[in-house]
C-alpha cells in the first residue's frame, strides 16, 4: 500500500509521488508516517525529511522548518525556505520600517490626490537620485 | 554635402535609442519567460497551503484564530507590490490609479490606511501620499525575490492585525492573465475568509494537533499569508517583465517609423540641394 507524497515550499515544488512510508522530523520528535495514518497536522524541526519508496529507494530532503499535514490517503509537506527564528524576523520588521521612514523623509511638498501622479515620476527619480549618491557615498 | 546635418543627426541619435529599447525588449523577453516559470513553481505551494486552510476552517476546529474572525473595519492595512524601475509601460500606473480609487472609497468611510510596499515604484508614490501611512518598505528585491525577503513587512501588518490596529489586510499586485494583458487586483489576505472557501469536505472530522491547535493554526496561517504575497509579488514581476518587453517592443516599432520619416525628409531635402546646384549651374551657363 502506498501514499501519496507532496513536498512543496513557497518557492518550488520539492517533490510529489506516492511512497510507502514518510519520515519526517515534528516537533515533538520524528514521526514516521504511513498508510491510512489519522489527520494529523504538526510543525516541523528543521531536519531531514525522508520518504520510503521502497525496502530499497528512498528520497532525502532537508528541511529548514515548516509544517507536516497528514490525511489517511495524503502527505503534505509545506517546507520552509530559510531558518525562521523569532529574532531574524524582527530584524527584517526593523529593516522594513527603516526603509519606510527613509522614503517618508525623500518627501518634498503636499500633495494631494490629483496631483499624486504627476509627482510620481519626480518622486521616483528623486529616490533613484538619492539611491545613487549614497552608494557613492559609500 | 552639408545638406541635412541635423536631420542625420537625429537620425543617428534615433538609431542609437533604438538599438537600446530592442536590447531591452530581448532582455525583457528572455526574463519573462523564467519570471513566468518562478510564477509557476509557487503555484503548488499556495495551493496546498490553500486546501489545508479550507480543511481546517471545516473541520470541527475547537479553536477559532484571531484571523479567521471578521471585525468592525476601522484602519486596513495594504502590502503593495511594485517594480522597482520603470520603462514598463502603464503597469505602475494602472495599479497606483485602481488603489486611489480604492483609497478614496476607504477615505470617504472613514477608514484610515497602512501601507507596505515591496519595490521602489511603490516607496516613491505612497510617500508622497498624504492619506496613508507609510509603515514599511522592502526594494531592490532583484528577478529573483525570496519568500525570506518579504517576511518583514509582512511581520509588520501580522503584528499591527494582532494588536488590532487594522482590522483588515490587502495585497495589490498585477495580475499576469497574458503577455499583452496584465490586471491590477486586490485582494483580501485578512481576514481569512472561511465561508467563501466551497466545502467540500463530507462529514465533520478533526486534525490531530501537535503540539496544540493554536500553535500549528498560527504558524500555518502566517505562511499561509505569507504565500499569498510572495505569489503576488512573482506575478507582479513576470508583469513587469511582459509589460518592459511589449513597451520596448512598440518603442522600438516608433523609432522605426520615426527613422523612416526622417530618412524621408532627409533624402527630400538632398535631393531640392542638388536640383537646386544643377539649376543654378544651367542658369550661369545660360548666361555666359
Amino acid at each position: 500500500m502506498t501514499i501519496h507524497v507532496d513536498i512543496v515550499s513557497a518557492e518550488a515544488e520539492l517533490y510529489s509521488g506516492l511512497a510507502e512510508m514518510v519520515f519526517a522530523p515534528a516537533e515533538l520528535g520524528e514521526v514516521g508516517i504511513a498508510p491510512r495514518h489519522a489527520p494529523f497536522i504538526t510543525k516541523l524541526r528543521p531536519g531531514e525529511v525522508r520518504v520510503k519508496i521502497s525496502d530499497s529507494e528512498s528520497h532525502p530532503f532537508f528541511v529548514s522548518g515548516g509544517i507536516l499535514e497528514v490525511q489517511p490517503h495524503l502527505v503534505t509537506i509545506l517546507a520552509d525556505t530559510a531558518i525562521r527564528a523569532k529574532d531574524i524576523d524582527e530584524a527584517a520588521v526593523l529593516e522594513a520600517k527603516a526603509k519606510a521612514e527613509q522614503a517618508l523623509a525623500d518627501k518634498t511638498n503636499k500633495i494631494d490626490y490629483a496631483t499624486a501622479q504627476a509627482q510620481l515620476i519626480q518622486a521616483v527619480m528623486q529616490l533613484r537620485t538619492l539611491d545613487r549618491l549614497r552608494k557613492r557615498g559609500g | 554635402m552639408a545638406v541635412g546635418k541635423e536631420i542625420r543627426t537625429k537620425i543617428g541619435s534615433i538609431k542609437n535609442t533604438q538599438k537600446i529599447t530592442r536590447a531591452m525588449e530581448m532582455v525583457a523577453a528572455s526574463k519573462m519567460r523564467k519570471t513566468q516559470n518562478r510564477m509557476q513553481a509557487t503555484r503548488p505551494y499556495s495551493k496546498k497551503i490553500g486546501q489545508i486552510i479550507k480543511h481546517l476552517a471545516h473541520a470541527k476546529a475547537e479553536y477559532k484564530h484571531p484571523y479567521l474572525i471578521a471585525r468592525e473595519v476601522k484602519r486596513v492595512g495594504i502590502i503593495v507590490a511594485t517594480s522597482d524601475r520603470g520603462l514598463c509601460g502603464g503597469l505602475n500606473a494602472n495599479l497606483f490609479r485602481k488603489m486611489l480609487a480604492q483609497l478614496k472609497q476607504w477615505q470617504n468611510e472613514n477608514i484610515d490606511v497602512d501601507v507596505c510596499t515591496i519595490g521602489s515604484k511603490g516607496a516613491g508614490f505612497f510617500s508622497n501620499l498624504q492619506t496613508t501611512h507609510l509603515v514599511g518598505q522592502i526594494s531592490k528585491l532583484g528577478d529573483t525575490p525570496h519568500l525570506s525577503d518579504i517576511v518583514g513587512i509582512i511581520k509588520i501588518m501580522l503584528d499591527a492585525f494582532d494588536e488590532k490596529r487594522i482590522d483588515e489586510l490587502y495585497v495589490v499586485y498585477n495580475e499576469f492573465e497574458n503577455t499583452m494583458v496584465q490586471k491590477p487586483g486586490i485582494q483580501k489576505l485578512l481576514p481569512v475568509m472561511a465561508d467563501e472557501i466551497e466545502h467540500d469536505l463530507t462529514g465533520h472530522w478533526d486534525y490531530i494537533y501537535e503540539p496544540d491547535a493554536k500553535d500549528v493554526l498560527d504558524n500555518l496561517l502566517t505562511r499561509y499569508i505569507e504565500s499569498i504575497v510572495y505569489q503576488g509579488l512573482v506575478e507582479n514581476n513576470a508583469c513587469e517583465q511582459a509589460a518592459r518587453m511589449v513597451a520596448m517592443k512598440s518603442a522600438s516599432d516608433n523609432a522605426g517609423n520615426l527613422i523612416g520619416e526622417l530618412q524621408l525628409v532627409y533624402n527630400k531635402a538632398r535631393q531640392a540641394a542638388i536640383t537646386q546646384e544643377i539649376s543654378e549651374i544651367v542658369a550661369g551657363a545660360a548666361a555666359v
